[in-house]
C-alpha cells in the first residue's frame, strides 16, 4: 500500500474513484437481483400491467396471433342456423344510441341522387347500384340486440334486403371467404362469408319503420345480429368479394376480426 | 375436542401427498390466469361501466380495450383448460370427496367459530377444515359461472340456451362481475390465510413431504 500511495502521490480522487470501480458492480448486482426478486412478486406482476407488457413487440405478436386463432374458434363455432333472439316493439331502446369513431354531426352526408353502390370482386354483376333499385328487391325486417364492443347493448329495429339475396342477385362467389366494405366515413371493414350468407344478415335501408337516418348510416348499413356493433358498417359505397384477407379500421388496430356474438 | 375440525373422524383414507405436483401446477397457472382475467377484465369494464364506478387504469392490464380484449381472450384458454384439468384429476384420484366432503353449514360454523377463537389446528396440511371445504367448492363454483356467463357474453347467439339459463345478456353481465367480485374477495382472503399460516405457501410449492407421515400416526 505504502509503495502504491508513493507512487500516485495519495491522489485521493483517484483512490475514492478505484474504490467505486470495485464496489459498484456489487452494488448494481444486488440491485439486479433485487429488482428481479421484486417482479417476482404480485406487485411486480401488477407493475407490468400499466403499459409496459403491452408495448412488448413480442408479446403483442403473440396476443394478434391468439385473436387470429380466436378468429378460427368462432367460424368453427358458428352457427348459420342459429337465429339471434328477435324483441317485441316495446323493448326498443329509445333513443337507440349513437357510437362511432366520429361525433355525431361529423356523421358523413350522402346525397341519394348521386349514390350509386359499387359492387366489385368475386361477383358476376359488376354493375353499380341505386338506391331506388334495392327498395324494389323483397324486403324483411327485425328488432334485434345491437351488442357493442364495449360491453353495452342496445335493441334497434332494422328493415331492408336480406343480404344473402344480394349476394346471390349480383352473382357473388358464396364459396369466397371475405365480404368486404368501404364506407363514406372511411370505415372499413370485412366478414366471413357464412355471416354474410346468415338469414338474419340484412342490407339495411330503414331504421324503426322509416328510411336509415344519417347518423345511423344512410344510404344502408349491415346488420348483423350475429356479430359485434363494430362489424357492421355504416354508410356502405362499395361492397367486395374477395379471398383475401382486408382486416378492417378496428381489426387493424387490435380487435378481434370475427367479432362474432 | 372443539379443537378439532368437526370431520376429522370421517375420514377414511387420504392420498399420499397433500399438495401433489399436479395440484401445485394447476394452482399457479390458475392464479396467473385469474390475474390476467381479472386485471384485463376491469379494463373492458371501464369501456362501459355497468355501475357507477371506474377502476383505476393503473391496475389494469392492456393500455386500451383492444389490448385488454386480447389478454381476456387469451388468458380465457389457459383458465378453462388448466380448470378442466384440475378438475378431472381432483375427481378421477378420488381426492375431490376426499377432501372436500362432507360439508355442511354445521361443520362449517363450528370450524368458523373454532378459527375465529385461534383454536383451529393446521397441523396437518392435508386436512381441510369445514371453512376450508367450503371456500375451495365455492371458489370452483365461481370460475365455472364465471366461464358460463362470459361465454354468454362472448357469444350470446351461438350459445343460446346458456343464455336463457343465465336470464339473457344483460343479466349475464351482472352475473360476470358479481363472481368476478366474489372471486377477489375470495383471493384477498385467502392471501390473508396464507400470510397467516405460511407453512401452506411452501407446501403449495414445493409439495408437502412430511404427510406421509403424518398419515401413519
Amino acid at each position: 500500500m505504502k509503495t502504491r500511495d508513493k507512487s500516485t502521490g495519495l491522489d485521493e480522487p483517484t483512490i475514492l474513484l478505484e474504490a467505486r470501480k470495485l464496489i459498484a458492480p456489487r452494488i448494481e448486482d444486488r440491485s439486479r437481483r433485487d429488482f428481479l426478486l421484486r417482479s417476482l412478486t404480485l406487485g411486480g406482476v401488477a407493475m407490468l400491467s400499466g403499459c409496459s407488457l403491452s408495448d412488448n413487440e413480442s408479446v403483442d405478436t403473440a396476443l394478434s396471433a391468439i385473436s387470429r386463432f380466436n378468429d378460427r374458434v368462432q367460424g368453427w363455432l358458428f352457427n348459420p342456423n342459429a337465429m339471434a333472439p328477435t324483441y317485441p316493439q316495446s323493448m326498443i331502446t329509445r333513443p337507440f344510441p349513437f357510437n362511432a369513431f366520429y361525433s355525431e354531426d361529423e356523421a358523413p352526408t350522402v346525397e341519394e341522387e348521386s349514390y350509386r353502390l359499387e359492387v366489385t370482386g368475386l361477383v358476376a354483376d359488376k354493375r353499380s347500384w341505386r338506391l331506388d333499385e334495392l327498395r324494389a328487391m323483397a324486403q324483411t325486417e327485425q328488432i334485434t340486440r345491437h351488442i357493442c364492443v364495449e360491453g353495452w347493448s342496445a335493441i334497434g329495429r332494422w328493415g331492408g334486403v336480406r343480404f344473402s339475396d344480394f349476394l346471390r342477385r349480383v352473382g357473388a362467389d358464396t364459396d369466397a371467404k371475405y365480404v368486404g366494405f368501404k364506407c363514406a366515413d372511411d370505415y372499413y371493414t370485412s366478414i366471413d362469408m357464412a355471416t354474410a350468407l346468415h338469414a338474419q344478415t340484412l342490407l339495411a335501408l330503414t331504421y324503426d319503420g322509416a328510411t336509415l337516418p344519417r347518423q345511423y348510416g344512410f344510404p344502408m348499413k349491415l346488420r348483423m345480429p350475429t356479430k359485434l356493433g363494430y362489424k357492421n358498417p355504416k354508410h356502405i359505397q362499395a361492397i367486395f368479394v374477395s379471398n383475401t384477407y382486408s382486416g378492417g379500421y378496428w381489426e387493424d388496430q387490435g380487435y378481434n376480426w370475427f367479432g362474432g356474438s | 375436542m372443539s379443537a378439532l375440525p368437526a370431520s376429522t373422524s370421517v375420514i377414511p383414507h387420504r392420498p399420499a401427498a397433500s399438495h401433489p405436483r399436479w395440484l401445485r401446477l394447476t394452482h399457479w397457472l390458475n392464479a396467473l390466469a385469474v390475474l390476467v382475467m381479472v386485471t384485463s377484465g376491469w379494463r373492458i369494464y371501464n369501456a362501459s361501466p355497468l355501475y357507477d364506478f371506474s377502476f383505476p387504469s393503473s391496475i389494469t392490464l392492456g393500455g386500451w380495450l383492444g389490448g385488454a380484449l386480447q389478454w381476456h381472450f387469451a388468458a380465457m384458454w389457459l383458465l378453462v383448460f388448466n380448470g378442466l384439468i384440475y378438475l378431472t384429476f381432483n375427481i378421477a384420484s378420488g381426492r375431490l370427496w376426499q377432501r372436500f366432503f362432507p360439508v355442511g353449514p354445521k361443520g362449517v360454523l363450528h370450524d368458523l367459530w373454532a378459527a375465529l377463537r385461534g383454536r383451529l389446528s393446521h397441523a396437518d396440511l392435508a386436512h381441510y377444515n369445514q371453512v376450508q371445504r367450503a371456500a375451495y367448492l365455492f371458489v370452483m363454483v365461481d370460475i365455472i359461472l364465471l366461464v358460463a356467463s362470459g361465454l354468454v357474453l362472448w357469444k350470446s347467439v351461438q350459445f343460446g340456451l346458456l343464455r336463457e339459463l343465465l336470464g339473457g345478456y344483460e343479466t349475464a353481465r351482472h352475473v360476470h362481475f358479481i363472481c368476478m367480485a366474489l372471486l377477489v374477495a375470495f383471493v384477498a382472503v385467502h392471501l390473508v390465510m396464507v400470510a397467516l399460516v405460511p407453512r401452506t405457501l411452501r407446501a403449495m410449492v414445493l409439495g408437502n413431504k412430511d404427510s406421509g407421515n403424518k398419515e401413519s400416526v
